[in-house]
């Protein structure tokens, strides 16, 4: 079996079980590290796509940033008991069968469809998508307004979290 | 390219479900908010596969613009989250309902 299969196999595995242990630790803590460990393996994947670019983003960004984030909030707020946040569990069968439903629809609009019969192995083969060279020729080129709106995106986002959190004085 | 575009598809749907369980079975609100940051992701892995099978970067592109947005939507909704337990000393988004009527 070639590398490449078997890194993906590992990679969606640790991906999917991660996911899956991530909704239903009780603790945030550790809700929060299965999420990393989830980003972690989405940028191995996103390697073996040849997207190196999004891959070094999403440690830096999702596992770096956002996360530490998400782990600092969770620091700061008191812990609350699990149980408080129980809900009943006819709700609980309920949304998982509805999730269960939207899974099988996607699964049969995947198979419907058949992506992989448009591919043509000789763009794949000769692609450079992926490298940073090609992206921000890109993103400075053609994309350049989007990418300047991203920055006033952000602006925007880190004086509202400022106003938003701010302690109020009476 | 040797694996079939169609397992990252079924990956990235499996992730998303994921994603749509943990909103409906989970009442704290930075694991629902978590939940979020997982679908995603999973939009984005399902970006950068079609982007890299068909040899086109606008895809990735994307990918760049969405974890923008992302970081954007989780300073602004926690600094929302720590309003809201200012205000009531609790994450439980059932009871943060003030915009009920």
């Amino acid at each position: 079996m070639p590398l490449e299969i078997i890194l993906f196999f590992v990679f969606a595995i640790i991906a999917a079980v991660s996911a899956i242990l991530m909704i239903t630790r009780s603790n945030p803590v550790f809700s929060a590290l299965f999420l990393i460990l989830n980003f972690a393996a989405l940028a191995g994947l996103y390697l073996l796509l040849n997207a190196q670019f999004i891959a070094v983003t999403q440690v830096i960004v999702y596992a770096g940033a956002i996360m530490v984030l998400f782990l600092f909030v969770i620091m700061l707020l008191k812990p609350e008991h699990e149980k408080l946040f129980s809900i009943h569990p006819k709700i609980k069968i309920f949304a998982v069968v509805i999730a269960a439903l939207v899974f099988l629809q996607l699964i049969y609009l995947i198979f419907l469809s058949k992506p992989s019969s448009s591919e043509n192995p000789a763009v794949a083969a000769s692609v450079k998508a992926g490298t940073i060279e090609e992206i921000g020729r890109e993103l400075y080129t053609n994309y350049i307004l989007p990418f300047e709106a991203a920055g006033y995106l952000l602006l925007a986002a880190t004086i509202g979290a400022l106003v938003l959190a701010k302690k109020k004085f009476e | 390219m040797i694996i079939p575009i169609e397992y990252y598809l079924i990956l990235s749907a499996f992730m998303f479900v994921s994603g749509v369980t943990g909103v409906l079975i989970r009442r704290n609100a930075i694991i629902v908010f978590m939940s979020i940051e997982l679908m995603l992701n999973s939009a984005n892995l399902t970006l950068v596969a079609f982007s890299s099978y068909l040899g086109n970067s606008i895809g990735q592109l994307f990918v760049f613009f969405v974890m923008t947005v992302a970081a954007a939507e989780a300073a602004v909704g926690l600094a929302i989250i720590i309003a809201m337990f200012r205000n009531k000393l609790t994450m439980n988004i059932d009871e943060i309902n003030i915009l009920k009527w």
